[in-house]
């Protein structure tokens, strides 16, 4: 279900939270981005019982006015390929890479999607939860 | 005849063997004085205060493999450590120690030392280039600007200091300084000619010489956290060994070189009896400072460096040159 | 530098800072790409110690994993243990005794110190002054003893349980710390006068490596890399936790964006958590370190976030949950990850002596980056 939710801070730890579609996720970073977030982390989550692969986004601000976003996005298992935000934040190089790295998610118009922690000819993907090791 | 040239051999083993104990037993103390510094005992297990650890680290080094890896110039490889130890030793030959003792005076002795410590210079070169190793070859060139930049400065000052006594034999030059402090070169009070920079020149040596034994805070050459180790990365065993044999025995011989020429020798600083002993004082307090140096300050950049040397200690050595050559004609 | 240079790109030769090198803290290897000593690319290459953390996250229940956090990060091991165990004690629902989190905080502190005295102590010798190593080392013995007796172990502690701590302080502990806070002001004076003062060592780190504040936006960076680039952001201060906010304390802050900034930044953290140590030790309460009734560890399904400020960094745990015994997902955000990313756009046209200062700056702890 698409759309943003305020969450209660004491209990889950962040503000905000926007489930987009992938479409929609260039945009909704670029308004992040320019309300002058900086980007925590990107990772992924596997939900094998609903075939869908989720990609999360943490943002935080630096100044007092404090605010946690965490912007969601899922794809399906089979097609995993969402837009990459290299061109906005260049933190998220890293990120995505282990992010593909653990779960195989593509991210389109990344720049060197190889192996970020994983060995260079790794072809499997640990965190899925159907990985044998 | 056969008995001159026996006394020659003979001092000049002596001289070579007095280099070649100082540059063994220099590491024992260097490594007891970083000790002291660093707040913990260092080699104190080898014999009484760990005084046998320089022999025992001899015999380890000798008995390690003597590893040539694969890759290398074989016949550079092994003449640059070769190369960096035999002049150090060989200049000692000149260098007096008091009115009689010296291995062969030369009347031009101060240029056969600079001639030989060129030659030092060369080895580094040899080494990095022949290692076929990039961070050797990096760090190399870095030792070679450095010697290149700092020999300057030093032969000026040496220049001036040859003004001031006429003559470029040391056993004059210390001659020259005879009959209390207030004679030494480093006083700018010396028979008439007032220079008040001699003092600046003696910093000027000093400093010249740490770096062109490659001495921290000039160590860029070796610098151990950046270039693994520098220009004897590959250096293994025997060949290690007299890389640092060669570098103990040049802060011999720069310790020497400035007592000689700013500190009077072998005179003692109120005139009465000058002896061998008060020379070896002074280069022990010498070498003792430079240790101490060492363990204290960090590495300067190469920049801050070649700065320090092109820009600041050579036109004030100039500078001195001048003044002191436009006193020497006025008074 | 006086006069700009020119770095020519066609004539390079490419230098591996390889997985061991003395410098690099860690396994860490950098591709260098070199026009002589100066830096045309560089590529960081990570995945040495990778072990799988997360993985783990999922195999292991919740107790089991505690064991974890200090592995990541060996030198500030007390901070990751911390924001596990307030994360689960949030999602949970668990109370702590407030004995337990002033012991917590104190022993938290301490871990700082230490970890900032052998930062400072490697830092230096990188630089080439080979002592202070081995002061910062003595002055670090002091803490590794302290905690030694009441957690049992030098450095990958496993101290924090939920709810509180399985062992109480004792006087000894008391007393010993109170001694060590003047002893260590004094240090910190000591190191002041010795490294901060010294003119080789200013020239070595001023202007070099300028990190502006966008860039810190860009990637991430938190801690000290953010705080000597004017960027006020401490973690125990915007998003306040556990006991923090009865202590006073300040947050070191300087402008000039370069290494000697993130330098004194540090130097000036180390006297911050001697206030923060002192003021808990003060106010040290009585009372339980654990809950009386042990709670089973029930988490709704929901995903879960805790930030907290290590040494290192603004290090966050995110859990994500359905109910069951082990998370679903548990991902660790490590601060030294978001740090180091900007290495490789930053040391463009740098010496290769200053890249390697700038990396020092950044206080880099390898495991906590490969995770």
């Amino acid at each position: 279900m698409n759309g943003v939710m305020e969450r209660d801070y004491n209990v889950h730890g962040y503000h905000l939270d926007a489930q987009v579609s992938p479409a929609q996720l260039l945009d909704a970073v670029a308004i992040i981005d320019d309300a002058g977030f900086f980007i925590e982390s990107i990772t992924g989550v596997d939900w094998i019982k609903e075939d869908q692969l989720e990609v999360i986004y943490d943002f935080s601000r630096y100044d007092f006015d404090l605010c946690r976003v965490v912007i969601r996005t899922r794809v399906p298992r089979s097609k995993p390929v969402v837009p990459t935000i290299t061109g906005m934040y260049a933190g998220a190089n890293w990120h995505e890479r282990e992010t593909h790295d653990f779960f195989g998610i593509k991210f389109e118009g990344h720049p060197n999607l190889i192996p970020l922690l994983l060995p260079e000819d790794a072809d499997f993907h640990p965190l899925l939860k159907d990985f044998k090791a | 005849m056969s008995l001159t040239l026996l006394n020659v051999i003979i001092a000049v083993v002596i001289a070579i063997a007095f280099a070649a104990l100082n540059a063994a037993y220099l590491v024992w103390a260097e490594r007891r004085g970083a000790a002291r510094i660093q707040r913990r005992p260092g080699p104190n297990i080898n014999g009484p205060f760990g005084l046998f650890q320089p022999p025992l680290d001899g015999v380890k080094l000798m008995a390690k493999q003597l590893l040539i890896p694969g890759d290398v110039d074989k016949i550079l490889f092994m003449v640059a450590p070769v190369l960096a130890m035999a002049p150090a030793i060989t200049s000692f030959v000149t260098i007096p120690f008091s009115d009689h003792i010296v291995g062969h005076n030369m009347h031009i002795g101060i240029l056969l030392v600079f001639a030989f410590a060129s030659m030092g210079g060369m080895a580094l070169l040899l080494a990095g280039w022949s290692s076929r190793n990039k961070y050797s070859v990096m760090s190399s060139v870095r030792a070679v600007s450095q010697a290149i930049a700092y020999e300057i400065p030093m032969l000026i000052t040496v220049i001036t200091i040859v003004m001031i006594t006429g003559t470029t034999d040391l056993m004059g030059i210390v001659k020259s300084q005879a009959g209390g402090f207030w004679h030494w070169n480093i006083f700018p009070f010396k028979a008439g000619v007032f220079n008040p920079l001699m003092l600046l020149s003696f910093l000027v040596f000093f400093i010249s010489s740490l770096a062109e034994t490659n001495r921290a805070p000039f160590d860029l050459g070796e610098a151990e956290s950046e270039l693994v180790a520098g220009f004897h990365t590959e250096y293994g065993s025997m060949g290690f060994g007299l890389f640092f044999m060669g570098e103990y025995a040049n802060i011999v011989i720069g310790a020497s070189l400035t007592t000689i020429l700013f500190l009077g020798g072998w005179d003692c600083p109120f005139g009465l009896f000058p002896g061998v002993w008060w020379f070896l004082l002074k280069i022990y307090l010498l070498i003792a400072t430079f240790i101490w140096i060492r363990w204290t300050f960090p590495r300067t950049t190469i920049y801050g460096l070649l700065n320090l040397s092109w820009k600041i200690l050579i036109p004030f050595s100039l500078f001195n040159l001048l003044l002191t050559a436009g006193l020497l004609k006025v008074f | 530098m006086s006069a700009p240079i020119t770095i020519r790109p066609d004539e390079t030769f490419t230098l591996n800072v390889g997985p061991q090198h003395p410098a690099t803290h860690g396994v860490l290897r950098v591709k260098m790409e070199m026009d002589g000593e100066y830096i045309v690319n560089a590529e960081t290459v990570i995945g040495y110690i990778h072990r799988m953390h997360e993985k783990m996250g999922e195999l292991k229940t919740y107790p089991q994993f505690l064991m974890n956090l200090s592995r990541m990060d060996y030198l500030g091991a007390l901070g990751y243990s911390h924001g596990h165990v307030l994360l689960i004690e949030k999602a949970a629902g668990i109370e702590v005794p407030e004995r337990a989190e002033y012991i917590r905080a104190i022993t938290v502190e301490l871990n700082r110190i230490a970890s900032h005295l052998f930062w400072f102590g490697a830092f230096v010798m990188d630089l080439g002054g080979f002592s202070p190593l081995m002061y910062a080392l003595q002055d670090r013995e002091y803490i590794l003893d302290m905690l030694e007796a009441i957690t049992g172990s030098r450095l990958t502690y496993s101290y924090y349980r939920f709810g509180g701590l399985y062992n109480d302080v004792d006087d000894d502990f008391i007393d010993a710390a109170r001694r060590f806070i003047p002893r260590m002001r004094a240090s910190l004076k000591k190191y002041h006068r010795l490294v901060t003062g010294n003119i080789i060592f200013m020239k070595r780190l001023e202007g070099i490596a300028p990190l502006t504040p966008e860039i810190i936006r860009k990637y991430g960076a938190t801690s000290a890399v953010a705080r000597g680039s004017g960027i006020n952001f401490d973690v125990r201060k915007n998003e306040p936790y556990s006991v923090y906010p009865e202590f006073d304390f300040d947050v070191p802050v300087y402008h000039e964006c370069d290494s000697l900034a993130r330098y004194m930044v540090r130097m000036a953290e180390m006297e911050q958590s001697l206030r923060i140590i002192e003021q808990g030790l003060d106010k040290l309460p009585g009372g339980p370190i654990m809950p009386e009734k042990k709670k089973p560890i029930k988490i709704a399904p929901g995903d879960y976030y805790q930030a907290v400020e290590t040494a290192r960094g603004s290090f966050g745990i995110r859990l994500v949950s359905d109910g069951g015994k082990t998370p679903y997902r548990l991902k660790l955000r490590s601060p030294t990850y978001s740090n180091m990313h900007l290495f490789d756009e930053s040391c463009r046209g740098m010496l290769i002596m200053d890249a390697l200062a700038f990396m020092g700056s950044l206080d880099l702890v390898i495991p906590e980056i490969d995770r």
